[in-house]
């Protein structure tokens, strides 16, 4: 222990995490943007079309990096809420909350493009499929986690409130991945994030490799703007906010 | 240039899916900066002592 630990209590100091998370964002902006046009660029030009779906599979370069930020935003959010919680970090409360917003957000936007997708290739905007009801729930979770949060005007009790919500939905993370393997569902198994080679040609893969860098660098871009904006909202009268706004 | 935005017919479906992505990253840029600026207003606005500070 001692001081091996120092680096997890300046990640609980308000005007530390603030100043790192202002010097970061930029680095975390710029690569996204470049990889993100890179990544459209190589996905809709480059990659040749897919042999059943012909030029309709290229919704896929939008469609499963959502899905994926959606996903990985949860467990961020409940990682952050549960040490929230366990460790009474408030710092830690505000990143819950700053991710809540970005992740109900792309699950929108991975439900939408699923239908758009779903559409031309299964003949039907929506089925409840287990993938796509168990997505709808996380849709329903985050909402639920913002809908909590508002409803509380105690911060503090919000934050704990709204930290076990987020940590009971963590039920519904593996259900998500593992329904096209548990039930017989319409949807597709995973193509990339699986053990064995991927099933798609390189000229496909790397620009989808690339949309997934890309959306996860924007959402940490995003996400340390929000933690900021929620840092200075919490901070009432501390006195290092006059130094770090001057 | 015209054959590249049919997209062989899948373009109904395609361009929306492209379209709605987009306005997903933009909106939450501009949601993102407007929460920040708005709060580092509401911060100055109460370290000058103005009570309508404390209301954010």
């Amino acid at each position: 222990m001692g001081t091996n630990w120092a680096w997890f209590h300046r990640f609980g100091s308000p005007p530390h995490v603030y100043r790192l998370a202002g010097l970061l964002t930029p680095w975390f902006a710029w690569p996204a943007a470049l990889s993100i046009l890179a990544a459209l660029y190589g996905g809709l030009v480059l990659a040749p079309p897919d042999y059943q779906q012909g030029e309709g599979f290229r919704i896929i370069y939008v469609h499963a990096p959502s899905a994926w930020l959606s996903v990985m935003i949860y467990a961020v959010m409940a990682t952050a809420a549960g040490v929230g919680l366990i460790w009474r970090m408030k710092v830690a409360h505000a990143a819950a909350a700053s991710c809540a917003g970005i992740g109900a957000w792309f699950t929108v936007v991975s439900l939408v493009t699923g239908m758009l997708w779903g559409k031309p290739m299964w003949g039907t905007y929506w089925v409840w499929d287990p993938r796509l009801t168990a997505q709808l729930v996380l849709l329903f979770l985050y909402l639920g986690y913002i809908g909590l949060r508002s409803g509380i005007d105690d911060l503090g009790r919000a934050d704990r409130a709204s930290a076990v919500l987020a940590l009971v939905g963590v039920v519904n993370i593996p259900i998500i991945r593992y329904s096209v393997e548990w039930w017989n569902s319409i949807h597709q198994a995973p193509s990339v994030m699986k053990m064995a080679k991927p099933s798609m040609p390189m000229e496909m893969l790397v620009p989808l490799l690339l949309m997934f860098l890309g959306f996860t660098l924007y959402f940490a871009a995003v996400m340390l703007v929000r933690l900021r904006a929620e840092i200075l909202r919490r901070e009432r009268s501390a006195s290092w906010i006059r130094e770090a706004l001057r | 240039m015209s054959e590249f935005f049919a997209m062989d017919g899948y373009a109904a479906f395609l361009w929306p899916s492209y379209l709605i992505t987009f306005v997903a990253i933009v909106a939450n840029i501009v949601i993102a900066l407007k929460a920040h600026a708005s709060a580092r207003a509401a911060a100055l606005r109460r370290l000058e002592g103005d009570p309508a500070g404390t209301q954010t």
